[in-house]
């Protein structure tokens, strides 16, 4: 027993030398009572050290879930029942997170993997100030003084531009802006240099010039710290702009995986493919007025996650779908180099 | 800041001045002439004018009023009529055993109730949980007197752990009062838990989903900080808040607790003044309790300062 | 706030019975009730048979509960007391209705009002309950009508306030306010629009107010300022077993548990209803 608990963990030659995470069929379901919430049903991604996966999809489709499932934070009675979420650790060891005792898991968060939740207004504790949020957590994972901790948390303030840093420190989340609040919330996340960052829906709470600010200031960071990102949005101008690759979510399941250009150019399920058509095209939408960009939405709704559908659960609102796809799930497979899909008919697309 | 003091001083003032006409009007409805009532039937006419006359009675009610809120400001709460003493005097001489007894009380009922409502809300949905809410609603229906009389049959009379009453003499020392009031503020101070529990539990239900409290979490510390350093004190307020109000709740259970444990204490005093129909003490102790509720829920506004950064704005 | 709709007799019975701690509160209270009214039937002595040989008897298969200091049968006694306990703690409940629903209406209809109405409200709040108790029946005079009266008075503002509230948000709200414009008098929707939304919140407090009254009242007789010693009510048997204690304690015991059982099933009530009736209060408390 001793031995083989010594040994290097049997999981280290699963993962490939390049992948900092790799979820696998990763299912996460509310259970009360008798009725469970599917909110996760079967997500496999990968992220690539240094690079960013972007996740999207649309609202309720299980996004933040995957995300707090990775850190163990779900609320309750979120459970992971099934599947593997394999992380490599700064060492090369790989555990699986989905398994990991509590106590190893706090080792984790924060020091390997950090993440920014999607509320930046609310996630600040309104009774501390910023500085001591920082500083509790560098102090958390790092034999720092308080001196040295407070100079590293000034530099982290400095480092995602918020003018006038050492006066910020002392300042309650109140008397800040929700931009400021959310870079606060970056620094606080970058403060132990993750080796992975997880950013929920980051910038969707702030206007378009923070936006974009926060998003070159990301970019920027991962070049410098080289840190892995898997950053959750639904806005696909977003994903061309940072990420490596995307995966797409539907209803608790990741249909597509693929390098961020053969997904723009080449589609290969047919929900990103609605999704894509979604995206405002000035030149194709202009309206009469030249005013109102027309969308075009993909017909239906998400199924409920509390009734999914036995089949391919995109089956419902699928132009594509024929008798078989009702009847069985497709399983996520190849579809061109490096690009998966979870669709029986991917060849057509 | 500032603005907020002013205001919650305000407050307290147009509240204590509500109080006092209360407390003028509840000693004044009694029906027939409270002097007759205080001297017995064998009292002469002209015994019960000099008394009227005392008293102030023969007065219109504004003027009787007014001489009224004039002595408050002084300080005087007036005479009594059976103990040959002013009223601040007797309250002052029985404020000992009811200062301590309450804070003995309120020490216990939250050493009692914050650990076990924030475990309780921590661990929720458990048979803990479920054993925590019975618990709370059961203690919350025991009259505190009979939780003191089974405590002296347990632990004074049978045990003799503790004095069955009284508050061990007038040369007793500190050590022997304090063996006094232990049974007392055992008893009140299960009993008034209940509430603190109940509360503690709610406020903490409501801040363990904030989102902060998951941004904690996610920094990689171990629960117990989290809960306490991040969920606890913001929830603190409310639980604040029901604890001055238990505090002052407790001062009237004092009233009860007094008399079955025999303690020499304001309620003591309360409960034999309305016995003999003393009205000036009554009427102090009522305005001098209302006062010291009023107070703490002041200085509970004013810890919100300490606790709510948003609060000092 | 929106509209409560008021759930059909029928199916609010089965959802009462439905929950378990709601269905044994109510069984509880409905067996003391039913033990009280019936008290001659189910009683083996008469509640004031003296009976000097058979003192300070302890309880056995002739006296369940044991005898008192003048050998009546405690058990007899605590049956008749129920009586008076129950009657004080329902007719303060009523009073404290009656009084706190029309001042709440009156503070969140009539602006002028509010002002002193809600002031009285937190002045009266500042009063510990019992204290305030005392010192009304001592200005009245002690009789069981003042001890109603009083716990009437002492628990009016926790109901004014609760309505007062609700009125405030209710006489917002659009059809309240097309309804006043339409000219509607405003006795009507008070009683139309605002007292319909407000029966469950009232009902629910009034069960509480029923417990404390209970939990009161039996302080007030133990204190010798209630109702006279000579009627049996729980707290007065309580009282007059105070100088037995250590030597007959089932004289205190007892009428204790009766008190207990009745506050403790009035409570199980109350909680069951308010989540029952009114899921935005389910609090947890
Ligand atoms: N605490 C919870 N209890 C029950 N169901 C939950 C809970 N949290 C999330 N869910 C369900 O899980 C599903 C996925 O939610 P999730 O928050 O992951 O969506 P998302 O993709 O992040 O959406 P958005 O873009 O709006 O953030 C939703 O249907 C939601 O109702
Ligand atoms: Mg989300």
């Amino acid at each position: 027993m001793a031995a083989v608990l010594s040994a290097p963990s049997p999981l280290t030659a699963t993962l490939p030398e390049d992948v900092v995470l790799r979820a696998e069929d990763l299912h996460t379901h509310f259970i009360v009572g008798e009725r469970a919430a599917k909110s996760v049903d079967g997500v496999t991604l990968t992220v690539r050290r240094g690079e960013t996966l972007a996740v999207v999809g649309e609202s309720g489709s299980g996004k933040s879930v995957t995300s707090l499932s990775i850190m163990r934070l779900l609320a309750h009675p979120g459970r992971i029942v099934a599947g593997k979420i394999l992380y490599r650790m700064r060492d090369g060891t790989v555990v699986d997170l989905a398994t990991l005792p509590e106590k190893r898991m706090r080792a984790i968060r924060g020091k390997e993997i950090a993440m920014i939740f999607q509320e930046p207004m609310t996630s600040l504790n309104p009774l501390y100030t910023v500085g001591d949020q920082i500083m509790e957590m560098i102090r958390l994972h790092e034999p720092l003084s308080r001196h040295e901790a407070r100079r590293r948390a000034r530099q982290m303030l400095e480092l995602v531009e918020i003018p006038a840093a050492e006066k910020r420190l002392d300042q309650y989340p109140h008397e800040m802006s929700g931009g400021m609040r959310q870079r606060v919330m970056i620094a606080l996340a970058l403060s132990c240099n993750p080796a992975l960052l997880i950013a929920d829906e980051p910038t969707t709470a702030l206007d378009v010039t923070i936006q974009a600010q926060i998003l070159d200031l990301m970019r920027r960071l991962q070049r410098d710290i080289g840190m892995s990102i898997l950053f959750i949005t639904h806005n696909l101008g977003v994903v061309a702009e940072i990420a490596h690759e995307v995966a797409v979510m539907y209803a608790g399941r990741v249909v597509e995986q693929a390098p961020v250009e053969a997904l723009f150019a080449r589609p290969r399920h047919p929900y990103t493919k609605g999704l894509l058509a979604c995206i405002p095209n000035p030149e194709r939408d202009r309206a009469a007025d030249g005013a109102r960009l027309m969308l075009n939405p993909i017909p239906g709704n998400v199924p409920s996650v509390l009734n999914l559908p036995p089949g391919c659960t995109y089956a419902p609102r699928c132009p594509l779908v024929e008798p078989h796809c009702e009847g069985e799930a497709p399983g996520l497979v190849p579809a061109g180099p490096g690009h998966l899909s979870r669709c029986f008919r991917h060849e057509l697309l | 800041m500032t603005r907020y003091i002013l205001q919650r001083l305000l407050g307290m003032l147009a509240v204590m001045f509500t109080v006092v006409t209360i407390v003028f009007i509840i000693v004044r409805i009694a029906p027939g002439d409270p002097a007759a009532v205080m001297l017995g039937p064998d009292a002469t006419p002209a015994d019960i004018a000099a008394l009227r006359a005392r008293l102030g009675l023969d007065q219109p009610l504004v003027v009787q009023y007014l001489f009224f809120l004039g002595q408050l400001i002084k300080g005087d709460l007036g005479q009594s009529i059976f103990l040959d003493m002013p009223v601040t005097r007797a309250l002052a001489e029985r404020a000992e055993p009811t200062f301590f007894l309450t804070l003995f009380s309120i020490l216990i009922a939250s050493a009692i109730a914050l650990p076990v409502g924030i475990l309780s809300a921590y661990k929720r949905g458990t048979l803990f949980d479920q054993a925590v809410t019975t618990f709370a609603m059961f203690a919350a229906s025991i009259p505190s007197f009979w939780l003191g009389l089974v405590l002296i049959q347990v632990f004074a009379v049978r045990l003799g752990w503790f004095p069955v009453a009284g508050y061990g003499g007038p040369d007793a020392s500190f050590l022997t009062r304090l063996s006094h009031l232990v049974l007392p503020a055992v008893a009140l101070g299960v009993v008034s838990s209940a509430l603190i529990t109940r509360f503690t539990r709610a406020s903490m239900l409501d801040v363990l989903n904030d989102d902060y409290v998951r941004t904690a979490r996610s920094k990689g510390m171990g629960e117990f900080r989290v809960v306490m350093r991040h969920a606890f004190k913001n929830a603190l307020i409310p639980v604040l808040t029901v604890i001055g109000l238990t505090a002052a709740l407790l001062v009237s259970g004092a009233v009860v607790t007094e008399t079955v444990f025999s303690l020499p204490g304001v309620g003591n005093l309360v409960v034999s003044a309305v016995l003999r129909r003393d009205y000036p003490v009554i009427q102090g102790a009522l305005l001098v309790i209302a006062a010291i509720y009023v107070l703490i829920n002041f200085g509970i506004d004013m810890l919100y300062i300490l606790i709510d950064p948003r609060v000092r704005y | 706030m929106a509209a409560v709709s008021i759930t059909p007799a029928p199916r609010l019975t089965t959802l009462m019975l439905q929950r378990k701690t709601l269905a044994i509160g109510l069984a509880v209270i409905l067996a003391i009730a039913l033990f009280a009214l019936l008290a001659p039937l189910i009683a083996p002595y008469a509640p004031n048979k003296l009976s000097i040989v058979n003192r300070l008897k302890p309880p056995s298969g002739t006296y369940f509960f044991g005898t008192d200091e003048f050998g009546r049968d405690i058990f007899s006694r605590t049956i008749y007391a129920g009586r008076l306990s129950l009657t004080v703690g329902a007719a303060a409940t009523v009073f404290a209705c009656v009084i706190g629903i029309t001042l709440g209406l009156a503070a969140g209809f009539f602006r002028r009002a509010d002002a002193v109405i809600a002031r009285i409200i937190d002045a009266m709040m500042a009063f510990p309950d019992i204290l305030l108790a005392i010192a009304l029946v001592a200005a009245l005079g002690p009789s069981l009508t003042t001890v109603i009266v009083a716990l009437g008075i002492v628990y009016a503002p926790r109901l004014a306030r609760i309505v007062r509230a609700s009125t405030l948000v209710i006489r917002e709200l659009p059809y309240v306010e097309a309804a006043r414009a339409l000219g509607v008098p405003t006795w009507r929707i008070m009683t139309r629009h605002v007292l319909r939304n407000l029966v469950s919140p009232i009902l629910v407090q009034a069960t509480f107010i029923f417990a404390y009254a209970m939990l009161a009242e039996a302080s007030l007789s133990f204190l010798g300022v209630g109702v006279s010693p000579e009627i049996p009510t729980w707290g007065t048997m309580i009282a007059s077993g105070r100088q037995y204690v250590g030597q007959a304690d089932w004289m205190t015991i007892f009428p204790g548990v009766a008190i207990i059982l009745s506050v403790l099933s009035l409570q199980l009530v109350g909680d069951g209803l308010r989540d029952l009736l009114d899921p935005r209060l389910r609090k947890d408390l």
